[in-house]
């Protein structure tokens, strides 16, 4: 049998693996979450890439401290989250209990104490002005490949509205995580302070703040355990406002939340006392006129 | 002294003849700049990521250079039957050691000055500044660990029967430092006897490769390391050297070539 040239052979074969792909592609789209990634990440990675995105997140907290970072062997004993610690000012005694956490201890030997003359082996943090954004390539990243980690979001914000003159980047990325996590009261609190803080939107940031606080009860009552700390921010945020506004007794309201979340839950009741006074004094001159 | 230089010169003109240095230089360059090219937060000063990848990626580079150049020297001459001709001359087989790692040592150098070039430039061209110093100890000290890595591979080259195994044996050993060097110690103080004294004697005996890379105080601009660190740092490198050296010697003078 005399084969057919092997350029029509070549040409059969090409057009077979071409028909195949026309009537396999759209089959292999119901296979899994990776055929349907809307990324090149979760295409290569899958969920294997939320793992990466930890390690990113981790990379943007070692930026944050010039490089200077506990070993696995030295961070048996911490406990502080990363993302707070990033974007929250200290008092004395939150910053011993950091410094504390982040001891890489005394060296142990001579190979020790010589070897720390060659990497970050002193404590510190981004604070010249400007220097935060080197942290935001790793936030990035981290939220390209775990979309679903309200953390990334909130942190990069935070720095660029208050450290980097940035509210309409950090803005879109807020949004951008609040179109991956719909339900997040974290993010809503972030994009509410940045309406208030940078755009002066009081009206905007209140409505936000009462939608993070709605977000919050839903969580709390589907049994998601949402942090505390959290609820307690939004509550003595909107307390703020609406006591700036001399809506007295929504601020009240809103202090009474804010005291059942309040690790100082007497010095909001101080607050609650003064308001309650404030508010008598009003409506009896109110009654006066 | 001049048999030594002779050898040590066909070694670097073979690196410049074939296409490894190019290659790596050029994937170094492309991936670097298309890092630099994504858009970060419309901030076109953030550079330490940039710093961070670049010089990952000079040391993955340079590391392969250094093995895949040394694996192969010894076992090239000896397949090739080069080796009776070399010794038939007068040179000793010291010599050939010796020249064999100077043109190993020479040539990841050059290509060292080029890739801290490079690496100078991107950086500059984001930071404005030149900080020379700082490049220069990075580029000095990660040359003094080229020169262990190139002894210790000698050394394997005469020992392990392939370049291949070679290789894949050195790079394990030299990662493995690199990685988990500076905590043995840590994980010595968490075992039992006599684990302990065991993991402690070897943390005492390997060379300390990880005191070479100081990648971290470059790209988080924390300065430069004390000078007389730099000379006490650069003499351990030496010893180390020497003593893989004069090992390779040792293996090599009693060993068949045929």
């Amino acid at each position: 049998m005399k084969l057919p040239a092997p350029s029509l052979i070549l040409l059969l074969l090409l057009t077979i693996c071409f028909s195949l792909a026309t009537y396999l592609q759209p089959q292999t789209m119901k296979w899994g979450e990776r055929a349907q990634a809307d990324s090149m990440m979760k295409a290569l990675l899958g969920d294997g890439r939320r793992i990466f995105a930890n390690h990113f997140f981790v990379k943007a907290d070692i930026y944050f401290h010039s490089g200077y970072y506990p070993s696995i062997f030295d961070q048996g004993h911490r406990e502080e989250s990363h993302s707070r610690h990033m974007v929250e000012g200290h008092d004395d005694h939150d910053e011993e209990e950091h410094e504390k956490a982040m001891d890489i201890g005394q060296p142990k030997d001579w190979i020790d104490r010589f070897g720390r003359q060659f990497y970050s082996s002193s404590h510190s943090h981004l604070d010249k002005p400007g220097q935060a954004r080197e942290i935001l390539p790793w936030l990035k990243l981290s939220a390209e490949l775990d979309p679903q980690r309200v953390d990334t979001y909130t942190v990069a914000a935070y720095w660029l509205r208050s450290k980097l003159g940035k509210p309409a980047e950090a803005e879109d990325f807020l949004r951008e995580g609040l179109r991956a996590n719909p339900n997040s009261y974290e993010i809503l609190y972030e994009l509410g302070l940045l309406y208030y803080e940078n755009h002066h939107d009081l009206v905007r940031s209140v409505n936000l703040w009462e939608l993070a606080l709605r977000r919050w009860n839903d969580q709390d009552k589907a049994g998601k355990k949402p942090l505390e700390i959290s609820y307690n921010e939004i509550t003595t945020r909107l307390a703020q406002v609406e006591e700036e506004q001399g809506n007295l007794r929504q601020a009240l309201y809103y202090r009474e939340l804010e005291k059942k979340a309040s690790p100082i839950p007497d010095a909001v009741q101080k607050q609650i006392d003064e308001l309650k006074q404030r508010l008598a004094s009003k409506t009896v001159s109110q009654s006066l006129k | 002294m001049n048999a030594v230089f002779a050898l040590s010169n066909v070694v670097i003109k073979e690196l410049y003849r074939r296409k490894d240095f190019y290659v790596l230089f050029i994937l170094t360059v492309l991936i670097t700049l298309v890092m630099a090219s994504a858009s970060l937060f419309n901030d076109d000063k953030i550079v330490r990521y940039l710093k961070e990848i670049c010089l990952l990626l000079i040391w993955i580079s340079a590391l392969a250079m250094a093995l895949g150049t040394a694996s192969r020297q010894i076992p090239a001459e000896r397949e090739n039957r080069t080796i009776f001709p070399l010794l038939a001359k007068p040179v000793t087989r010291w010599h050939v050691v010796l020249g064999k790692f100077l043109g190993c040592w020479l040539a990841c150098g050059l290509a060292l000055v080029v890739f801290y070039v490079f690496l100078g430039l991107v950086s500059a061209s984001r930071e404005h500044t030149w900080p020379v110093l700082n490049y220069f100890q990075a580029f000095w000290l990660q040359w003094i660990f080229l020169a262990v890595v190139i002894a210790i591979v000698l050394w394997g080259s005469i020992i392990f029967a392939a370049p291949s195994s070679n290789a894949t044996i050195c790079l394990v050993f030299v990662l493995g430092i690199l990685i988990v060097g500076r905590y043995l110690n840590q994980i010595a103080l968490q075992q039992s006897e006599p684990m302990r004294s065991i993991i402690y004697g070897i943390y005492f005996i390997i060379p300390h490769l990880e005191f070479f890379d100081v990648r971290d105080l470059v790209v988080h601009d924390r300065g430069l390391v004390g000078w007389g660190a730099c000379v006490l740092v650069t003499l351990y490198g030496a010893a180390y050297t020497l003593f893989f050296l004069f090992a390779t010697w040792l293996s090599f003078r009693r060993k068949a070539l045929n």
